[in-house]
């Protein structure tokens, strides 16, 4: 018996022996390589580069066709992006793991200053806008809901769709006696960055007390997770009233209220009333703005931009070159996909002035 | 069982007959009904990853990569072979170092305060939630090398493979009777030998079972690869890149907001959990065909 | 130690030292990241100490205050959901293919279960959010709303993913572990036992009961208590049901966050010092109940299992 255990695991040995050295060899590669590496790859010119991005889901679907697209333009590039989240993006930029990071909200200052890699400039790619949504049963689509009873709804001081508030701005559409139950993103999104920020520059309250952020502590109601789980939480309970990314309402035929906008005209959200936002409001020469509740007719005031972030000095020549051929693409031929999935397109007024901004990236070590 | 003592069955008799016939009865039918509450749940989650997968795979899933969200078709060719790699990088870091720490736990220092340490900290391990070696592993390679790749991912999976590597490994050596170490002894084998050629061999398929049980853990995890292996829409050319695997694959369909990707979620769940279910079969064919 | 005195050969050096250095490899490996953890989570421990556990504030947006104490609870009520729902359905699988299905029966469902121990987290978590939320939001809420809507703990409104979902998801993921180890155990029982308890007269189940479930009684508590480790740290099945929402609410029904689900949920939008070290010692204060969890369950076991001898094989 021992002989012949002996004889058949001969093999065994080896094959530990084998799997010791292998291992041994990865361990140490695995710490040589960490000095040293991280733009080994492609860097030889006119082979394939791959670009890795990452940050916002809101961009997910966008981004991923522009992707599966440019490299039908351009068959030497490939871009990788994951929907990790903005914060995400702004942070794995920052600590120089990826080539370009996207986000729905701007980075603020001390973020800018934190970023291991520089200057980071602002590429606007994108806008969304976002749709008051509600489930009141016997009251028709698209009511009027002015700001700052919107703002009073959130804070929960309009408690009932019977308050003559609500009324006043909708003569002719008779309110139920039903109590108002708010829904809102429970998780951390771009989505909630652009509706507190408007909730914080129409109230007064509100900025001071819950303020805007990407996750904020809503005063009350209930949270969904992502735009399914507000849509369904609005669906469920009569005389709920939530936000929703204009695509996913569009997409799933989720009734909508109009807002007011700084005109004073209502407007139902739209592709077109987002990117009026961007034509109508100032924005800075490094484009980091919130453009709600901006000047124009046709503006519908709760839109923000989505933006791709990226070192201004660029390290490896040739995937810096890379990636700012591919953000022109993006905002010039690649605009043409953003309609059909429910995305604004970019003001023709700011395709000039991205251009100049993508000019000033500088290239080498 | 040393002391016949211990053996004695004591039984306070109720002196109804009738009485314990009944309770027999009824403990007998919450056993069973137990057994269908339990079975229920388990069974319909294996049998709808399998009908609502099996409607939406087809041959171009295993050989195309992803299309943009919100499109239908495409496949996760590029995510089946990730999961590959990142097992297999992770498996030679894995195994090698859970098989040798066990040979030292069993066959070198069973009682030491050092062995008892490497036992505890194996517990240990094995309860970490997945995610915390994810972090570590960011801070520590991810951050290093300036990149995600394969490699960081592989190394977070390996942490997660080796206690059960471990566990399993000991275990089994455990259960080989001193008296085949003595009689290799006696014949003049060395104990390396003794080891390597009668020991681990006796307690091949216990290992093997082990070990295949580890890395079927590991071909599953999500949360340790979020922020190491990254995920990728292409192909990877390298294990310095960032790695697609079909467990982050699943996750992000699930999370995304369309109908189309909930749909290849399913199937690439359906996928994973075959790939899953053959590692253990594997695991148990190379039990019964060793025993032969 | 016995030992071949023949020779001392370089072989038998080389496998020692291998077999050694990857022992203190382990052992290494935990320190570094237990290390890793506390480094990085030192701003705010310096900043928040011990009210950090307390606190039931999680606000990173505004104050930039963070508490555990909403995870923790999270944490806590899901898990023991899990175990009232899992032990008595688990041990009873246990007991039922070991004891009383034919033998047929036994080798299929066992069998099964032990693979479905094996599927992936990611997979409950899908299944959890098209298939049990959606029946928990339209079936199973209304209904104990229904019957038990007096109590605190049934009101509010059904949304499916929450606390009860979390719960569940995690009973369905234990229960195979529990199961299928608890039956190891049984089955390591001496038949001897049982028919020494059959020849006294005993009826089936006071066979069970006494030669059992007696002798096999740490290895019982040793699978509940790694069905309990499982729970503890589940993240990714967690993460996709509970709803993600950093209060405390009584009711089963509400959003809620367990420790791993938060680190899983907002690691990714932590965007400034703070808030990601305050996520990492949430990632500290999980390992820190993994290590009394684990210290502890070795200890009962331990004890158990040198006063009965019971239940191993030999």
């Amino acid at each position: 018996m021992l002989a012949k255990l002996a004889k058949r695991n001969k093999v065994l040995i080896g094959a530990l022996a084998l799997l010791a050295i292998v291992m041994t060899i990865a361990v140490s590669g695995c710490g040589s390589t960490g000095t040293n590496t991280g733009n080994s790859v492609g860097t030889a010119s006119g082979k394939q580069v791959m670009l890795n991005g990452a940050g916002s889901t809101f961009d997910l679907p966008l981004f991923t066709k522009m992707f599966a697209e440019y490299p039908k333009v351009n068959p030497n590039i490939n871009v990788n992006y994951q929907g990790v989240g903005s914060g995400a993006g702004i942070q794995q930029l920052s600590d120089m793991t990826i080539d370009f990071g996207a986000s729905d909200a701007p980075m603020k200052d001390e973020q800018m200053a934190a970023a291991k890699g520089g200057k980071i400039l602002h590429i606007p790619i994108t806008l969304g806008a976002v749709a008051i949504a509600y489930n009141v049963p016997g009251v028709p689509k698209k009511i009027k809901i002015a700001p700052d009873v919107l703002a009073d709804i959130f804070l929960g001081k309009i408690k009932n769709w019977n308050d003559p508030r609500i009324a006043a701005d909708n003569p002719g559409v008779k309110f139920p006696d039903l109590a108002i139950n708010t829904a809102h993103r429970s998780d951390g999104s771009g989505t909630n960055y652009i509706v507190t920020t408007y909730l914080s520059s129409i109230s007064p309250e509100w900025k001071e007390k819950i303020g805007s952020g990407t996750s904020v502590n809503w005063p009350g109601g209930v949270g969904g997770k992502g735009n399914p789980g507000v849509a369904q939480a609005i669906q469920q309970t009569p005389g709920t009233i939530g936000y929703i990314e204009l695509a996913y309402a569009i997409q799933n035929n989720i009734t909508y209220a109009q807002m007011k906008n700084k005109d004073g005209k209502w407007v139902s959200p739209s592709l077109e009333g987002a990117s009026e936002s961007a034509a109508g409001a100032t924005i800075p020469d490094d484009m980091r703005v919130m453009i709600v509740n901006a000047p124009g007719e046709k503006v519908y005031p709760i839109s923000g931009f989505s933006w791709v972030l990226l070192y201004q000095h660029q390290k490896d020549k040739t995937k810096g070159k890379a990636l700012v051929e591919l953000l022109k693409w993006m905002v010039h031929d690649g605009q043409n996909y953003s309609e059909s999935l429910d995305y604004a397109k970019l003001p023709q007024s700011m395709v000039g002035r991205i251009d100049k901004m993508l000019g000033t990236v500088t290239y080498g070590s | 069982m040393m002391d016949p003592a211990d053996n004695a069955v004591t039984i306070d008799l109720p002196s109804n007959y009738a009485v314990r016939r009944y309770k027999d009865w009824v403990m007998s039918g919450l056993l069973i009904l137990a057994t269908l509450i339990a079975v229920t749940p388990l069974f319909m989650v294996l049998g709808y990853v399998v009908l609502k997968g099996a409607t939406a795979i087809n041959l171009s899933f295993f050989t195309e990569l992803p299309k943009p969200f919100g499109e239908v078709g495409g496949g996760v060719a590029n995510a089946i072979v990730g999961t590959l790699i990142l097992i297999f990088v992770s498996s030679i870091i894995g195994i090698p170092v859970g098989i040798l720490s066990a040979i030292y736990l069993s066959e070198y220092d069973r009682h030491s305060w050092l062995a008892n340490a490497v036992r505890f900290t194996t517990d240990v391990l094995m309860g970490i939630p997945s995610i915390i070696v994810g972090i570590v592993v960011y801070t520590a390679l991810v951050l290093a090398m300036g990149n995600f790749s394969a490699i960081a991912g592989g190394v977070a999976l390996a942490i997660i493979m080796i206690p059960t590597v471990i566990r399993a490994t000991e275990e089994m050596l455990n259960l080989v009777p001193y008296s085949l170490r003595e009689a290799a002894y006696a014949l003049g084998f060395p104990k390396w030998r003794t080891v390597l050629q009668i020991v681990l061999p006796a307690a091949a398929k216990g290992i093997i079972t082990g070990v295949m049980l580890g890395v079927a853990r590991v071909a599953g995890e999500t949360a340790p690869l979020l922020f190491t292996a990254f995920g990728n829409s292409y192909w990877s050319r390298s294990i310095t890149e960032p790695i697609a695997a079909l467990p982050l694959q699943i996750f992000n369909y699930t999370m995304s907001p369309y109908k189309a990707q909930h749909a290849q979620a399913w199937a690439a769940a359906l996928i994973l959990i075959v790939l899953v279910i053959a590692l253990n079969l594997i695991a148990r064919f190379a039990l019964r065909s060793k025993n032969a | 130690m016995l030992r071949s005195r023949t020779r001392l050969s370089i072989g038998d050096h080389t496998l020692k030292i291998l077999a050694l250095t990857m022992a203190v490899l382990v052992l290494t490996l935990m320190i570094f990241i237990a290390w890793q953890m506390i480094a990085a989570s030192k701003l705010s421990i310096a900043k928040f100490g011990w009210s950090f556990i307390t606190s039931k504030i999680w606000d990173p947006n505004l104050k930039e205050q963070f508490g555990a104490l909403p995870f923790i609870y999270g944490t806590l009520v899901t898990s023991l959901l899990a175990l009232i729902l899992a032990v008595p359905t688990g041990l009873g699988l246990a007991i039922f293919l070991n004891e009383m299905a034919p033998s047929s029966i036994k080798t299929v469902v066992s069998f099964l279960a032990e693979l479905l121990a094996a599927i992936p987290s990611v997979v409950y978590g899908l299944w959890g959010i098209f298939v049990l939320a959606p029946w928990l939001q339209n079936t199973a809420e209304p209904l104990l709303n229904h019957m038990f809507g007096s109590l605190p703990l049934f009101q509010g409104p059904p949304l499916g993913v929450g606390l009860l979902a979390g719960g569940l998801i995690l009973a369905i993921m234990i229960l195979p572990t529990i199961a299928a180890i608890s039956r190891d155990v049984m089955a390591a029982v001496p038949n001897t036992q049982r028919e020494a308890a059959l020849a006294l007269g005993a009826t089936r189940w006071e066979m069970i009961r006494t030669a059992v479930i007696s002798h096999a009684k740490s290895g019982i508590v040793g699978s509940i208590m790694l069905g309990l480790g499982r729970a503890l740290g589940e993240t990714m099945a967690v993460t996709m049901v509970i709803g993600n929402s950093s209060y405390i609410h009584t009711s089963f029904f509400a959003l809620a966050n367990t420790l791993a689900s938060v680190i899983a949920n907002e690691f990714t939008e932590a965007t400034y010092p703070l808030y990601r070290s305050s996520l990492v010692e949430i990632g500290l204060i999980l390992f820190g109940i993994s290590l009394i969890f684990n210290t502890l369950a070795r200890l009962l076991v331990w004890s158990v299992s040198r006063n009965t001898k019971g239940g191993h094989v030999v």
